[in-house]
């Protein structure tokens, strides 16, 4: 196969069905090198993959309320946006975030 | 569809917000263009005061740059007045003869201040305190001059006075009533507060008229002459004796008018194409001259340009705090006494405090502080709540002490704490960051202070010394929110109370049927509203709704409590307080197996594991289950425990079994979910061993049966229970406290404790509902049991379901 080192480095990597992560809900993926990662599925079957790491102090972002593409901290409250990992303003801040897709109902992760 | 072309005419304070909140409901609808006669971009005009005091430059008090008109695709023309309007060709002019047409035109011309009309009030050197080129101008003078008057002791002409005296001027202010400011204050405290003005260098010469002004031998003016013939130096006269609406343009235009451009509740003029709101808006009978109330109007008029339909005008009640670092004053309401009222005072010239509330049908109407004016946000929300205020009459002067209970060292009076001091002791914010972040982001409402430095946004404990330092520094501009009409959050305009009725008229049954019946203006809600829709979808319609798991605080998603670093804590149900050799045993070793760090006894009667992993939580929770126990909800908006003593099984001094009372009062409440934590307990006798007086009901035996006392709480604020009556036998105690609790689960607002919501509706409404009415009660009570009834053990749930243990197992790639 024809793969150049980018590439190989950015595997797309299956992660679970789309059924097992709950609409509105999140799973955290354990054991990767960049620490624990929360995927995330929106109202509308989207999925996105972040630190679960709040910016602010650390909190875990997976255990947070989903709405639209944000998700808020549940230890202060902080809003972090789902796409890119950046905090909604008035607070500043950002979190790492990672490609994620779904496939014919499974969902995979680009680590 | 083409844009509708929105024109506005006045670039200040109410229009501009107007825009914004335009722009939040309906961002494309208009191609909007904004004329101004100022030269300036939206600014901050209350903030003048301070720029002029030279605490803050033009540049801090901005409120929207360039950037903002540019982002927003808005066409600014600046320096540029409009001066006619043709209605039939639906088209406006400017002073430099461009013109643009409009399918909807906002008129926020503000007001022109007054000039009074003696001989001289042309002269150079005279001028009035409106604007940026005003203020420079007071500025400039007062390097060069000595002499300053002041023309009027209202609010705006004490703080010019004030600002001038600071930059070194002579200032003497003339005014021609008894007392200053005396619209807003009574003689007392007008006094108090002239006397330490004059301590701060200023003169004051009153009743006084102004006759005439005279010119020096530059052709500046040099002198005031009074009408008794006195004549004092004046190198510089301010008027400040009142502001008039400017209608010029709009009375061109044959708009009707009268004291300000007539408005209906919809902030729509005569013409209705042609709306109007601020300073120049006269909506029923009154024009305003404070910003909040324009900030209202500015709601109400987006929503109907935005064409929601919703929401109409209905007035404000106004109130006042002098801008003048370290002096406090606070007026609000009709304190001028007259038919049916009453006075209530506190005088201490000693101290300089002087209170004076003022009611009527028991209600309060108005109030006046000096001195003392922490309490000035609470009575302004009585005031505009009508709150029934008999029962709480003899303290009412003493305030509600509901500030600097804990958390910040017992400080209570904003103006007396050093910048460096800490206001939030949850976040650690301090006064100087507080008061720095509201002028530089143009900051209005405690909403907007929480949001920016997280001061009072977590226990909440000193939201009072917050609104004293938002109410100081931005004066009369704060407006609390209207406690009982305030929207659920930002995705809304609608109330609890809307909400809830519509939940129940329309049987909505689920978090997105709420969302989508109630029109919200986000597609999944956020994390304030979506806890408060699911918890009154499944209060109001139990076993029909569905139980949003992904709209439940995280706490009650994994039915353990969240700790800081990400673990959790498991704590079981000890019914009533009472526990097992075998039960011990079981969380002794449970709390070995998963090596849980710290076991320790909480304040209601059960042990805490802390620091339990989350993936151990359905492992730990089985374990638990084994030995007969469930969980202890220590997490939810629901019923906590129920505290006892150890009573008459055992106790000497005991009236009454305590503890089966409580067994049996805990087992029926099992799984109930409420609009916040609910705490019960139960005492054996008078002596109360378990703190019945401070829990949302309290039982205390005695011997002729149980005294039943509700409404407590011993939270951040403590809050006694309320005697609520009588009952014989247990059964009896059983149904009163399950209707009480019903009722609260029905009409309460989402995260209001009982003491908030019998303080919201009244003692004697619930008294009405639950002891009066035996019918009533009976079918609260059984509401009560029918929701609960057939609920299930989360912990057990989650053992036999691996589709909710899911949620807790970690994923790997
Ligand atoms: C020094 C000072 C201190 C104040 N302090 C407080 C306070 O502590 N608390 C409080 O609540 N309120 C305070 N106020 C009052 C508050 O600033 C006003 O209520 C508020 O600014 C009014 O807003 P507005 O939009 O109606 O009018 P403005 O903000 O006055 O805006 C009207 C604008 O329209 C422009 N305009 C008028 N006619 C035309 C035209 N034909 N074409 C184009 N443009 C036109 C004017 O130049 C002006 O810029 C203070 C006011 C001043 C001057
Ligand atoms: C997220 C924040 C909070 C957490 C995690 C928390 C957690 C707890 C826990 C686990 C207990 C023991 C309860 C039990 O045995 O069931 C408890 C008790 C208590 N909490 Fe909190 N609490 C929080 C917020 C508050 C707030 C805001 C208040 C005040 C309004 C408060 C007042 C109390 C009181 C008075 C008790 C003692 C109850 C008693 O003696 O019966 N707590 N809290
Ligand atoms: S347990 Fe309660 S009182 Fe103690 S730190 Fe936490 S919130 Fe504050
Ligand atoms: S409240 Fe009365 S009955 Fe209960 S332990 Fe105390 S003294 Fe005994
Ligand atoms: S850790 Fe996320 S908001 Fe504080």
């Amino acid at each position: 196969m024809e793969t150049t080192m980018t590439e190989v480095q950015t595997e797309w990597k299956r992660l679970c069905a789309l059924d097992e992560i709950p609409m509105l809900g999140s799973r955290v993926v354990t054991g990767t090198p960049h620490g624990d990662i929360a995927v995330f599925r929106t109202s509308d079957n989207d999925v996105f993959a972040i630190h679960d790491k709040c910016p602010h102090k650390g909190g875990p972002l997976s255990q947070g309320i989903v709405h639209g593409r944000s998700v808020t901290c549940p230890l202060h409250s902080w809003k972090v946006r789902l796409e890119d990992g950046n905090v909604e303003a008035p607070d500043v801040g950002c979190t790492r975030s990672f490609a994620a897709k779904v496939e014919n109902g499974t969902v995979f992760l680009q680590l | 569809m083409r844009k509708l072309k929105l024109v506005m005419v006045g670039n200040g304070m109410a229009g501009v917000r107007t825009l914004e909140e335009l722009l939040k409901i309906a961002p494309d609808m208009y191609e909007i263009t904004v004329f101004g006669a100022e030269p300036h971009p939206n600014y901050n005009r209350i903030l003048l005061s301070p720029v002029l005091a030279g605490e803050m430059t033009l540049q801090d008090i901005i409120l929207n740059d360039h950037q903002w008109y540019a982002d927003n695709n808005i066409e600014l023309v600046l320096n540029n007045k409009i001066v006619k309007i043709d209605r039939k060709g639906r088209k406006v002019f400017a002073a430099d003869g461009s013109e643009r047409e409009y399918d909807r035109l906002l008129l926020a011309t503000g007001s022109n201040p007054f000039i009074l009309p003696v001989p001289g009030k042309d002269l150079p050197g005279v001028i009035a305190y409106r604007d940026v080129a005003d203020t420079d101008e007071m500025i400039d003078a007062a390097a060069k001059h000595k002499h300053a008057v002041v023309v009027g002791a209202g609010l705006l002409g004490l703080e010019a006075a004030n600002g001038l005296a600071l930059r070194g001027m002579d200032v003497t202010v003339v005014h021609i009533g008894d007392w200053i400011m005396e619209r807003q204050l009574d003689k007392p405290a007008a006094d108090m507060l002239q006397k330490s003005l004059e301590k701060k260098g200023l003169k004051f010469l009153l009743p006084k008229f102004t006759a005439e002004l005279i010119a020096g031998e530059s052709g500046r003016v040099a002198a005031v002459k009074f009408k008794d013939g006195e004549q004092i130096p004046a190198d510089l006269v301010v008027m400040a004796a009142g502001i008039r609406p400017n209608t010029t343009l709009a009375e061109s235009a044959g708009i009707h008018c009268d004291r300000g451009i007539s408005v209906n509740d919809t902030m729509q003029t005569y013409d209705p194409r042609i709306y109007a709101v601020g300073e120049c808006a006269n909506h029923r009978g009154i024009a305003y001259g404070l910003v909040a109330p324009l900030f209202e109007q500015a709601k109400v008029c987006a929503n109907h340009l935005a064409m929601y339909g919703i929401g109409s005008y209905k007035g404000s009640v106004t109130s006042t705090k002098l801008k003048v670092t370290g002096i406090d004053v606070f007026s609000a309401g009709d304190f001028s006494g007259g038919e049916g009222t009453e006075d209530i005072v506190l005088n201490d010239p000693g101290a300089g405090v002087y209170k004076r509330v003022v009611l009527k049908n028991d209600k309060l109407v108005g109030a006046v502080m000096y001195g003392d004016t922490k309490d000035g946000a609470w009575y302004f929300q009585m005031l505009k709540d009508g709150q029934d205020v008999s029962e709480i009459r003899d303290h009412l002067l003493f305030g509600n002490s509901h500030l600097g209970d804990t958390g910040h060292k017992g400080n209570n009076l904003a103006s007396s704490m050093p910048d460096s001091a800490e206001v939030c002791g949850c976040n650690g914010v301090c006064k100087g960051t507080i008061v720095k972040t509201i002028q530089e982001q143009g900051l209005f409402t405690l909403e907007d202070v929480r949001k920016h430095t997280k001061a009072s946004s977590s226990c909440g404990s000193c939201t009072g010394l917050v609104e004293q330092i938002l109410a100081s520094t931005i004066g009369g501009a704060y407006q609390p929110a209207d406690s009982h009409n305030k929207p659920v959050c930002g995705c809304t305009d609608r109330s609890h109370g809307e909400v809830r009725k519509a939940i129940r008229d329309n049987k909505l049954l689920s978090v997105q049927q709420a969302i989508d019946f109630l029109e919200w203006q986000t597609p999944n809600g956020c994390a304030s509203c979506r806890p408060a829709l699911n918890y009154y979808c499944i209060s109001t319609w139990p076993h029909e709704a569905t139980d949003d798991a992904q709209s439940r605080f995280i706490n009650e998603r994994a039915h353990a409590n969240i700790q800081k670093d990400g673990t959790y804590s498991v704590v079981p149900r000890m019914w009533g307080g009472l526990t097992t050799p075998n039960e011990l045993r079981a969380i002794a070793d449970a709390a070995e197996k998963y090596k849980v760090p710290t076991v320790k006894v909480t304040g209601g009667q059960r042990i805490d594991l802390l620091g339990v992993k989350k993936e151990d939580l359905p492992l730990i929770w089985h374990d638990l289950g084994e030995a007969g126990m469930v969980s202890g909800h220590a997490y939810g908006k629901s019923i906590r425990t129920v505290k006892t003593c150890v009573g008459a099984e055992h106790c000497r001094f005991g009236t009454q079994l305590s503890m089966s009372l409580g067994v049996k009062l805990e087992k029926m409440l099992f799984g109930m979910y409420s609009p916040h934590k609910v705490k019960l307990a139960v005492s054996g006798c008078p002596r109360n061993c378990a703190e019945a007086g401070i829990k949302d009901v309290g039982i205390i035996g005695v011997d002729s049966g149980y005294e039943i006392h509700v409404a407590g709480n011993g939270g951040i604020k403590t809050d006694v229970a309320q005697f609520f009556t009588k009952a014989k036998t247990e059964e009896e105690v059983m149904e009163i406290s399950g209707a009480f609790l019903q009722l609260y689960r029905e009409e309460g607002y989402y995260l209001e404790r009982t003491v908030h919501y019998v303080d919201r509706v009244g003692l004697d409404h619930v008294k009405k509902l639950v002891l009066d009415d035996a019918a009533n009660r009976k079918a609260l009570y059984e509401r009560l049991l029918f929701a609960l009834q057939d609920y299930e053990d989360p912990w057990k749930e989650h053992a036999q379901k691996p589709e909710l243990r899911r949620a807790f197992e970690p994923l790997s790639v």
